[in-house]
């Protein structure tokens, strides 16, 4: 098997703050190969967004990665300073957000933003630089790229932006891309569009993705792979088939039970009775239990489950198999 | 955008009719000219002679009529006190106040900008705490206590600095300069600091908090993911959005710097136009008075045009022409 693109071992993210540290990613260890899509789902404030700006360095203060390895094509790059990182940032590490509106620059055209951010990374010309640009807005279908090109962002519509906001972040070549949320903001009918063409660049150009979404239905489409996050963890991962069909984690069946994957329309992830605990006041062993219909007195102590210490799938002391996942609980 | 431009110009003329009509009412409703032209020994025949020459016989909007068309040619009347052109007193106190203008409007721009940046981007920076402290005092003290302050340190007891006057002026063509000589450069410094102090402190007040709130945008959050250097990211991308909410300020308030002249010009004794108002209200020397109202108000209405077409040449989103209306 080819080296990962992406391999982030043991993360710890922690935020001090009064009333002690806290962790929002706490011990999450997964690979990305070149040309994979990983899903990451969970429930708001599970992490994700933390972990994807840990691994391109863009923790707010007072965020910090505490320990644990981010390994860029087998580089180190956790440790690296803001400078150094800086190099990465954009040529090695695209990043697209979850809002198309807010993340282009107003005042200037998206053809400055793009050819400011090739000449940054691949040293070429202004007028390479221009082509690449025009290039680079033609590959993720922006029509009459060569006339659009001077255009201002308030010109195009959410969808059309959200291609250029891509356009930006893979025009230096990454070989990795993080996006998070990247179809949250937009309508319904274009979702599916920007999911196809990060499939679509992901399949040509052998990228690695690290997509974040609260849609599982884009995740059953698109994701090679899915890791399903609680407070901080990996409660599960594994092929996005074997998750959805038979998934081992409580959580993940409780994300799945409802979730009507092939019909179109809502597609949200279920709802689990009650909510993910704030980060201090996470309960001892399994995050979960006091939510998981199948607790028993183990789930309860120290320390809880971690994905090593169980099957490797799911961060469970007691793994469901598919005739209990289908018979459902609760 | 034309449509637009001609609106503002007409509502800009109206802003002016109106503030006209108070200067010139002023000739009507405050003290007698002819009392203060005239000493105790005059005759009716004097009086009338007066009232005839100065146009005050006539009716009211013939008056105002004739007021504006002068003033629209730069004829504001003869001075009551010294019995010249208001216009000729004016173009020769003009360079004083213009030069004063210019100096502390550059500084306060130059200075409040650089250290808004400055303090915005190291936000938690032991310097910038320390500046944004000392500009409090800036904003809070009075600019005639500013101007006394200056004047006891630097001219009295340091003695480096002039405490009042322009020094030596150059004369060139109708305009007297006291940017050619050193005494001249000495003498803009304390009045310059004194006028701008105020204007520098609030556009870097101003600076410092909109540049924060860009800084927290995603767009720069996004610039930074493209691996952007830092300095690009804070001045190509923070700065010139942190400048479309400043410019309405700040072109007020450099407005603001020549219309708050008068104290300082009067703390220095600078022979310029504000000097020339105080005055002028000290012997009710109405033409003069009204002529410092119009130049004021024109200028304000001036700056404020500037303004919103300076608007159009920064944010694309207002240019809304043919193409995408
Ligand atoms: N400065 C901070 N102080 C305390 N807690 C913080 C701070 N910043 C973030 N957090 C917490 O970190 C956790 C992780 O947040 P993160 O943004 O990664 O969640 P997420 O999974 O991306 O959620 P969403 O789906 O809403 O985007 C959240 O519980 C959040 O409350
Ligand atoms: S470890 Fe126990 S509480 Fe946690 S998910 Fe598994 S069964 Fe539920
Ligand atoms: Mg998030």
């Amino acid at each position: 098997m080819s080296q990962p693109v992406l391999s982030v071992r043991d993360l710890i993210v922690e935020i001090p703050t009064r009333h002690g540290l806290l962790k929002p990613v706490d011990g999450v260890s997964y690979d990305i190969s070149p040309g994979e899509i990983l899903g990451v789902v969970g429930e708001s404030g599970a992490g994700k967004s933390m972990t994807g700006n840990a691994v391109i360095g863009l923790l707010d203060r007072p965020a910090r990665i505490a320990s644990g390895g981010i390994y860029l094509n087998g580089e180190r790059i956790d440790n690296l300073s803001l400078a150094q990182l800086r190099r990465y940032r954009g040529k090695q590490i695209g990043m697209v957000f979850q809002d198309p509106l807010t993340s282009l620059n107003p005042l200037l055209p998206i053809g400055d933003q793009l050819t400011e951010t090739i000449q940054e990374h691949l040293g070429v010309s202004g007028g390479e630089a221009h082509n690449r640009a025009v290039a680079a807005l033609d590959e993720v279908g922006i029509p009459a790229a060569k006339e659009r090109i001077g255009s201002y962002p308030h010109e195009f519509s959410g969808g059309m932006r959200q291609r250029v906001v891509i356009a930006l972040a893979l025009c230096a070549e990454p070989s990795l891309l993080i996006a998070d949320e990247p179809t949250t903001a937009l309508d319904v009918s274009v979702q599916a569009q920007i999911t196809s063409l990060l499939k679509r660049l992901c399949r040509e150009r052998g990228m690695a993705v690290m997509l974040v979404t609260h849609d599982m239905g884009v995740i059953a489409e698109t994701a090679d792979r899915v890791a399903v996050m609680y407070a901080g963890k990996l409660a599960e991962l594994g092929p996005v088939r074997e998750v959805i069909t038979s998934p081992r984690h409580p959580y993940t069946d409780g994300l799945m039970g409802s979730t009507p994957l092939a019909s179109k329309g809502k597609r949200r992830l279920h709802q689990i009775p009650g909510n993910m605990p704030r980060l201090g006041q996470l309960p001892d062993g399994c995050a979960f239990h006091p939510r998981c219909p199948y607790t028993q007195d183990r789930c309860k102590a120290d320390p809880g489950p971690r994905l090593k210490t169980c099957d490797g799938r799911a961060a469970c002391w007691f793994p469901l198999d598919g005739a209990q996942a289908a018979k459902g609980v609760a | 955008m034309i449509a637009y431009v001609i609106r503002r110009v007409f509502q800009s003329f109206v802003v002016l009719l109106v503030v006209g009509l108070v200067a010139f009412s002023m000739f009507r409703f405050v003290g007698d000219p002819i009392d203060n032209m005239l000493g105790q020994e005059r005759t009716q025949a004097d009086v009338e002679r007066l009232r005839t020459t100065l146009g005050l016989d006539q009716p009211f909007p013939v008056q105002y009529a004739k007021f504006l068309a002068n003033a629209a040619q730069g004829n504001f009347g003869v001075s009551y006190r010294q019995g010249r052109p208001v216009a000729t007193i004016i173009s020769e106190r003009a360079p004083a106040t213009l030069e004063l203008a210019l100096v502390s409007g550059t500084l306060a721009l130059v200075v409040g900008i650089g250290l808004g940046v400055f303090t915005a981007i190291r936000r938690n920076g032991v310097a910038s705490n320390v500046i944004m402290t000392t500009s409090l005092i800036g904003v809070s003290l009075p600019t005639f206590l500013i101007g006394i302050l200056l004047i006891y340190v630097f001219s009295v007891s340091l003695g480096w600095l002039p405490s009042f006057g322009r020094g030596e002026t150059t004369q060139i063509g109708g305009w007297s300069t006291g940017f050619l000589t050193a005494s001249g450069l000495k003498a803009l410094i304390l009045p310059s600091i004194t006028l701008g102090l105020y204007q520098m402190t609030l556009i870097m007040r101003l600076v410092r908090s909109e540049m924060l709130e860009v800084l927290r945008q995603d767009y720069i959050r996004f610039a930074r993911a493209r691996g952007l250097r830092e300095r690009s990211v804070n001045f190509r991308h923070a700065l010139k959005n942190t400048m479309v909410p400043v410019i309405t300020v700040v072109g007020l308030q450099l407005g603001a710097i020549i219309a708050f002249a008068i104290i300082t010009e009067t703390v220095f004794q600078w022979p310029g136009v504000g000097l020339l108002f105080i005055n002028a209200i000290q012997f009710v020397d109405i033409p003069v008075m009204a002529a410092y109202l119009m130049l004021i108000s024109v200028m304000f209405v001036g700056i404020n045009l500037i303004v919103d077409l300076l608007y159009f040449a920064i944010d694309p989103r207002l240019r809304i022409d043919g193409r995408h209306a």
